[in-house]
């Protein structure tokens, strides 16, 4: 973009006091008094806190009525802050990207409470940087991309057939991958949905129904993704079918692979058989109990909260404390006990259905892990820690509560979609509370337990999100991209080396065979603008907006320039 | 049908729907029945584990 030299620069500095948090350690009215001396500053305004209406008002102010053409504002992180000063110059009809910060709060006043004259000298430091690199701002404008509308979901449990549905009845096209041969995931191994002890396979059925009917979604079942290219609102994604790889241009992405039960081969003296875990119990319930089975003993926490795996898996409890209800409806003598730890029952259903239980006659008994039960062929023998002795329970059938694990091929799925697991091998969140059914990557979205274990409820309440999040890009049909990015300034210096594309984290440069030769090409919508590429050439034909290598040098010659006036 | 949406309560739950919504392309009325919205996490300081600033 060129720029406009004849321009006569007119800078606005406003100083911002942060109630006390600045003003109680600078000398403002200094700062100020020194903010007017610097070249090309027109016009110097203090405010209490410059991001209230007021100074957001003071600001505007500037723009229209002393023709202020470049904004400076020192006051806090543009972490938080910068997005609302570059609006509040746009509504008055500045280009938003002729605003530059300084952040005084962070960088002076915290951390040099006790050397407030220094710090007041290294705050008129960094307002002259400011300046000096406010002066060389040029406008950017946005960058809009269109948005392919069609949805990509990876899992076909009932996180992922929730969100395909959702995504469907908006309009949008859903392609649905199942690695398996059947939808349903883990709700096809579930007997009973605590605490309405609803019919899973109904559940099941009732989805997969909807799903195999619905005209919006393609299902692709014994289907894994191989190749993901792109970025949001134009990704490019191989599918290995039984039919072959299919290329499919995708828009959005939900990730819904759920998780899977731990195995705990050698705990307990686990076979399968008279010592099983809750998923066999299940089938066990769906097939009809054994009448003889009378003495049964639930063992909570195997393989969870331990040193290997020190998550709790949250939903276990609940699940130990349904079987043990259907036990003893199929089988009224039997006697259930449930080991714990501590017993996870959240929300006020849950908590419902554990005093339920317990008036049910299911018996709790609480154990140290430093002294775990110990299963042999006729009994479980525990040591109680309230009565502070040994119990022997005689056991007919054991039940081992196991947690949910990471999904096989997780972390294949993370790689090829560039977004994180966490030590566990679960999906991690972009922000735990802010963000939590969306990747810090822009376009993908997750739920379910490929998240963290989640029951039944927060499953379905996490598809219905996720595809709500995801409708968002879809909806709008472009999304708007930061101008703050790469561009091949030079063109003629280039030589098509390709070293910025290797070193590229987002994949955003490509060399293209040009009239000219061998050229980097930017793509802009994928371009983060982290400045590595620009850094890496040797031959400086790459440059970042607004981080140009002019507009650093002249910070840095304010910095190094003229010795400070104190 | 008349494509705009109601949202009872300005606390962090209906802003965040809102702020959704709208992002959509959908116009949406908030109503809060105090002067100001936020609700409790306008009354909070810090929020854990993470300690962001709930404000």
């Amino acid at each position: 973009m060129p720029e406009k030299r004849d321009e006569e620069i007119r800078i606005g500095v406003f100083i911002c006091h942060c109630g006390s948090n600045i003003a109680g350690f600078l000398n403002m009215e200094e700062l100020a008094e020194y903010a007017q001396t610097l070249p090309n500053v027109v016009f110097v305004q203090r405010n209490l806190y410059t991001c209230s209406e007021g100074g957001i008002n003071e600001i505007k102010y500037g723009i229209k009525e002393q023709n202020l053409n470049r904004v400076v504002v020192a006051s806090c992180t543009p972490r938080t802050h910068e997005p609302l000063f570059r609006i509040s110059c746009a509504e008055a009809g500045l280009n938003p990207y002729l605003f530059e910060m300084v952040n005084i709060r962070d960088q002076c006043s915290w951390v040099h409470m006790q050397e407030q004259e220094d710090a007041t000298t290294k705050a008129k430091v960094l307002i002259r940087m400011g300046v000096a690199k406010a002066a060389l701002l040029e406008p950017q404008e946005p960058i809009i991309s269109e948005v392919q509308t069609r949805a990509l979901v990876i899992g076909g449990g009932l996180a992922g057939m929730t969100a395909s549905l959702a995504l469907a009845h908006r309009g949008y096209e859903v392609v649905l991958i199942e690695k398996e041969s059947n939808l349903g995931g883990m709700l096809n191994q579930i007997n009973k949905l605590g605490p309405t002890m609803t019919d899973a396979e109904e559940l099941a059925e009732r989805k997969i129904k909807a799903v195999s009917e619905h005209p919006n979604i393609t299902i692709f079942t014994k289907s894994v993704i191989t190749d993901v290219q792109g970025f949001i609102g134009k990704y490019q994604v191989d599918v290995e079918t039984e039919s072959g790889v299919k290329k499919i241009d995708i828009g959005v992405i939900v990730v819904a692979t759920g998780g899977r039960t731990f195995v705990p081969e050698g705990l307990y003296g686990y076979d399968g058989r008279r010592v099983i875990t809750q998923i066999e119990m299940e089938s066990h319930l769906r097939e009809g109990l054994d009448q003889d089975i009378k003495n049964v003993v639930m063992i909570q926490c195997v393989g969870s909260r331990n040193e290997e795996r020190s998550y709790c898996s949250r939903i276990c409890c609940q699940t130990a404390v349904k079987n043990a209800i259907l036990i003893r409806e199929q089988n009224p003598d039997a006697r259930v006990s449930i080991l714990y730890r501590d017993m996870q029952m959240y929300g006020v259903e849950n908590e419902e259905m554990f005093r339920d239980s317990k008036a049910k006659g299911i018996r709790y008994i609480n154990y140290d892990p430093a002294q775990p039960p110990k299963v042999d062929s006729k009994k479980v023998k525990v040591f109680h820690s309230l009565l502070g002795r040994n119990l022997e329970l005689p056991a007919d059938l054991v039940v081992l509560s196991t947690p949910l694990i990471a999904q096989e091929g997780a972390e294949v799925i993370s790689q090829l979609l560039r977004v994180p697991i966490d030590e566990n091998g679960f999906f991690l969140e972009g922000h735990v509370k802010l963000k939590p059914l969306d990747f810090a990557t822009d376009g993908v979205f997750l739920c379910g337990s490929a998240r963290f274990p989640a029951n039944i409820r927060e499953t379905v309440a996490q598809g219905l999100g996720s595809a709500s999040r995801a409708s968002i890009p879809l909806s709008k049909g472009s999304v708007v991209v930061e101008p703050i990015i790469s561009v091949l300034a030079d063109e003629e210096a280039c030589r098509g080396c390709g070293l910025c594309v290797e070193l590229c984290p987002y994949s955003a440069l490509e060399i293209q065979h040009t009239e000219k030769g061998r050229k980097v090409h930017v793509i802009d919508v994928a371009c983060k603008g982290c400045g590595i590429c620009a850094a890496t050439c040797y031959q400086h034909a790459l440059s970042i907006n607004s981080f140009t290598d002019e507009q650093i040098e002249a910070q840095l010659e304010a910095f190094l320039g003229s010795s400070v006036v104190s | 049908m008349n494509k705009e949406i109601l949202i009872i309560g300005g606390g962090i739950a209906g802003i965040q729907s809102a702020l959704d919504l709208a992002d959509m392309g959908i116009k949406v009325h908030l109503v809060e029945k105090l002067p100001s919205i936020g609700g409790k996490m306008a009354q909070l300081d810090k929020t854990f584990p993470t300690n962001d600033c709930a404000i």
